[in-house]
């Protein structure tokens, strides 16, 4: 930001939200909010999944009717339910799922929608020039002749911006802008929006990550079940505070206790890993011990969806020899793998983890149906899998259902605690964790970190893959990074910082060791 | 407007749904009655007597529902795990047609015999029908869509050339027609002086066990869960194209029995319109009944009578049989609406 802000009250307003309430049925997702954005400033609207952010933002923007309630954008009341109206207003929104023609350079998406349909030809200079204006003040540099289907997530996510800038927006909202991004890459668009507020665009983001908000925000509003329960200054509050006020009770994650690591149980050693004729995995090696956590971080993309298919059962090596407890398995498939007391908890649980129609006690005893425990003669022993269901909904606390609920119904973290649970009921030899905890809250995050230090304390040899610094260095005892597709060797967790973690990220592993 | 999904569906909602999609498309129909210058309400008392008036008329409805039931079954298992068979029909034909031809080939089985043999014989090629299809989709991505329907044409031309040709009966005066089966393969009645045989209860056999199978066993779960999600039914060791493949051979041995049954239930021998598009019918059936193979008993029994009835409410008030087609395919529209508004909730 350029000179230090005059008192924020001063400068205009230029966005206001007075008792904003929508309900959905019996729920409340938005009660009576009020909120004001000023010029130039950079509001985060903090929340957990569910607090009714999106909602408030659907509403701002036109594509919900608020049931009570109106909006003003630049002292003019905006007609409830017309998109169109916010755009016309000045109002921009970047969605967490782009609307880019993939198959379009990034100057015909830009300016898709903005000229008169009557026009006979389009005016494509008076765009191109515009656009580069555009991208020039703001710093947000795209290829304008590139295809859209070509960028990186990153600068497809600017072109989003460049479409808003294209339209005039001088309110720009980003729902959840960073959910999809790399670390660098985030890092990258806060100074792009701290770039556009000081020329005096305001923007608001949407967001549940405490460290973004603290980093980025001037100010923040905190939504909590549908309320605005506070509103702090950045510069002073705290992120414990923050987490706090968000949760609605105090939350801490969990501690790695120091402990002596066991025999190893699962190990790889130079394995390749070919899908469709690409090279997903080159030569890794890792070996996970007893009692052990061992970080495996990356940015997205770089071979983690393939190591987990590996230790999964759901990829065989090209080479290099996978074994577990010291022998190589005989059978790659996740039916061989759960019953060597492989516990996995996949990537995506919403589309691998769990079949969202199917009830909770389906989903309970899904990967272990063919074992005499569940089922006898083609038929499904259907007492024991409820039985089994209501314990791990018991012992892992899942909440949302009982054994006959559809797993849809649940929200993400208990979902995957469900997950979890089935895993580590009958406590496995190893556990594979992948992306444990994305796009949970606080509260969840906590738990399920809880969980998987139980199990390291219990024995069970854990293999953590994560994109999420925070979480690789509180949980994992040792870390390697996953660099296209090749493994660093790895390095102690201890003294580990972030960045160090983000040169090894980078596959810079020689400078990261230099750095201790 | 816009359609928001519901977390919960209510049970009364589900079950009302086929109702009010059955009595919005009769009010629909009643328009166009109304058009052809007739008293609705009379045409559809005329409809009801027709279907059920009297035992000559319940035993054919009965009689009519019964290959309904069964390409409805074939249908309802396909789509519960997401094989899109639209192919039923041709099925339906080659089943027919293969029991014929055995039934016809002059090996003097008893009947006890001779009638099993000709029911796998069905059954076993409407299987290898869909059999290809669907290896064609498991290994190349074909569209089943595309290939199913499409085999239906080449399936009844393929019934025409036999029974113009190989298997036709030299006796027909000149009709095309296959040979008839021997006497001792046609399907026993199931009420005298009627054309009712014990098909229906192999029908509703077939339903009830279908039922248990996808509700109780582990190829049910399975087949479940690979039509719900086939990532999350891969991740779980579940093999996807082994599902299928069991699928397949249920649905296409469902309609290949259908064929089978009609032939040696009725008339005895194969025509180009031994089926007024039972294996479509199907999909309508189970459709209404929410692919659940209890409801497609009923739901059969519904679309029967309408095709029953009509003939009955068009010889006494003259408007056009096809109207029946009409409310068939106008129930499926409504149930399709239906269904939506079961799993959405309209708001403004």
């Amino acid at each position: 930001m350029s000179a230090p802000a005059p008192s924020q009250d001063e400068r205009p307003e230029v966005l206001r939200l007075e008792g904003v309430t929508k309900r959905f049925g019996s729920l409340v997702a938005n009660d009576a909010i009020d909120l004001e954005l000023r010029q130039g400033e950079l509001l985060a609207l903090l929340g957990e999944n569910g607090a009714g952010k999106t909602t408030l933002m659907n509403i701002l923007f036109g594509h919900y009717t608020a049931d009570s309630g109106r909006v003003v954008a630049f002292g003019r009341e905006l007609p409830p339910g017309k998109p169109r109206a916010a755009i016309e207003a000045g109002i921009g929104m970047v969605h967490q799922h782009f609307a880019l023609a993939g198959n379009l350079t990034v100057l015909d998406n830009v300016m898709l929608g903005t000229e008169k349909l009557t026009r006979f030809a389009s005016d494509r200079t008076a765009g191109a020039k515009r656009l580069a204006a555009v991208a020039e003040r703001f710093g947000l540099g795209v290829d304008p002749a590139a295809r859209v289907g070509d960028l990186s997530v990153g600068e497809r996510q600017r072109v989003e911006i460049l479409k808003s800038l294209y339209r005039d927006a001088r309110v720009l909202i980003l729902d959840e802008p960073t959910a999809v991004l790399t670390t660098q890459e985030a890092e990258r668009l806060f100074a792009t929006l701290k770039v556009m507020a000081a020329e005096g665009l305001s923007l608001i983001f949407i967001s549940h990550k405490l460290g973004e908000v603290m980093a980025a925000a001037d100010r923040v509003t905190v939504l909590r079940g549908g309320k605005v329960v506070a509103e702090r200054r950045a510069a002073a509050t705290s992120r414990a505070e923050l987490a706090e006020l968000m949760v609605g009770r105090r939350v801490a994650r969990p501690e790695r206790e120091a402990q002596a690591p066991g025999p190893v149980r699962l190990e790889a050693v130079g394995v390749d890993v070919t899908e469709a004729g690409t090279k997903r995995l080159d030569a890794v090696s890792f070996a996970v011990r007893s009692g052990e956590v061992l970080g495996i971080i990356g940015v997205s993309g770089n071979g983690q969806a393939a190591l987990g298919r590996l230790v999964s059962g759901l990829a065989i090596p090209a080479a290099g020899t996978l074994s577990l407890e010291g022998e190589a398995p005989t059978d790659f498939s996740p039916r061989a793998f759960v019953a060597a007391g492989i516990g996995r908890v996949p990537e995506d649980r919403n589309t691998e983890g769990a079949v969202g129609e199917m009830t909770l006690w389906e989903n309970a005893v899904i990967e272990r149906l063919r074992t005499p425990a569940f089922s006898a003669f083609g038929f499904v022993r259907r007492s024991k899998a409820m039985a089994f269901a209501r314990d791990v909904i018991a012992r892992f606390d899942v909440r949302g259902g009982g054994p006959g609920t559809r797993t849809r119904l649940l929200s993400g973290g208990n979902m995957q605690k469900l997950i979890l649970g089935r895993n580590l009921i009958d406590s496995p030899r190893i556990l594979i964790a992948n992306q444990p905890t994305r796009g949970l809250d606080e509260g969840a995050i906590a738990a399920v970190h809880a969980e998987i230090l139980a199990a390291r304390k219990a024995g069970t040899a854990v293999l953590l893959i994560s994109e999420d610094l925070d979480e690789v260095i509180g949980l994992a005892d040792r870390v390697q990074a996953i660099v296209k597709g090749r493994l660093s060797p790895p390095v102690p967790a201890d003294g580990l910082d972030a960045r160090r973690l983000g040169l090894m990220m980078a596959g810079l592993w020689d400078e990261a060791s230099d750095a201790a | 407007m816009r359609l928001e999904r519901r977390a919960h569906v209510p049970l009364g909602l589900a079950i009302a749904a086929p109702f009010a999609a059955v009595l919005v498309a009769l009010l629909l129909a009643g328009l166009l009655i109304a058009a052809a210058g007739a008293d609705v309400l009379e045409a559809y008392r005329r409809l009801a007597i027709g279907a059920f008036g009297s035992r000559l008329s319940l035993t054919e409805t009965l009689t009519r529902a019964t290959p309904l039931m069964l390409t409805g079954l074939a249908a309802a298992v396909a789509f519960r795990a997401k094989l899109w068979n639209i192919g039923a029909e041709g099925q339906f034909y080659l089943g027919a047609l293969a029991a014929a031809a055995v039934g016809a080939s002059g090996l003097g089985l008893p009947s006890a015999i001779g009638i099993p043999i000709l029911m796998a014989a069905g059954a076993l090629a409407g299987m290898l029908l869909l059999l290809g299809p669907l290896l064609l989709r498991l290994r190349f991505g074909v569209d089943e869509v595309v290939t199913t329907l499409l085999l239906n044409f080449i399936v009844l031309l393929f019934v025409s050339m036999m029974v113009e040709g190989p298997l036709r009966d030299p006796t027909a005066f000149g009709w095309p027609q296959s040979v008839p089966v021997e006497a001792a393969y046609k399907l026993p009645k199931l009420l005298p002086r009627s054309r009712l045989h014990i098909g229906l209860a192999i029908a509703v056999a077939a339903a009830v066990l279908l039922f248990i199978v996808q509700s109780r066993t582990v190829f049910g779960f399975e087949s479940r869960a690979a039509g719900h999600s086939p990532a999350a039914a891969r991740f779980a060791g579940i093999s996807l194209s082994g599902t299928l493949v069991k699928v397949a051979l249920i649905s296409g041995g469902l309609a290949g029995l259908a064929g089978a049954i009609e032939v040696t239930g009725l008339k005895g021998y194969v025509t180009t319109d031994l089926s007024p598009g039972y294996g479509y019918s199907g999909i309508v059936v189970a459709m209404l009944a929410g692919l659940n193979p209890i409801g497609v008993v009923v739901t059969a029994l519904f679309v029967a009578a309408v095709f029953v009835g009509a003939d009955g409410m068009s010889r006494a008030m003259g408007i056009p049989s096809f109207i029946a087609d009409v409310i068939v395919a106008l129930s499926l529209l409504t149930m399709l609406v239906a269904l939506l508004l079961v799993g959405y909730r309209v708001r403004k």
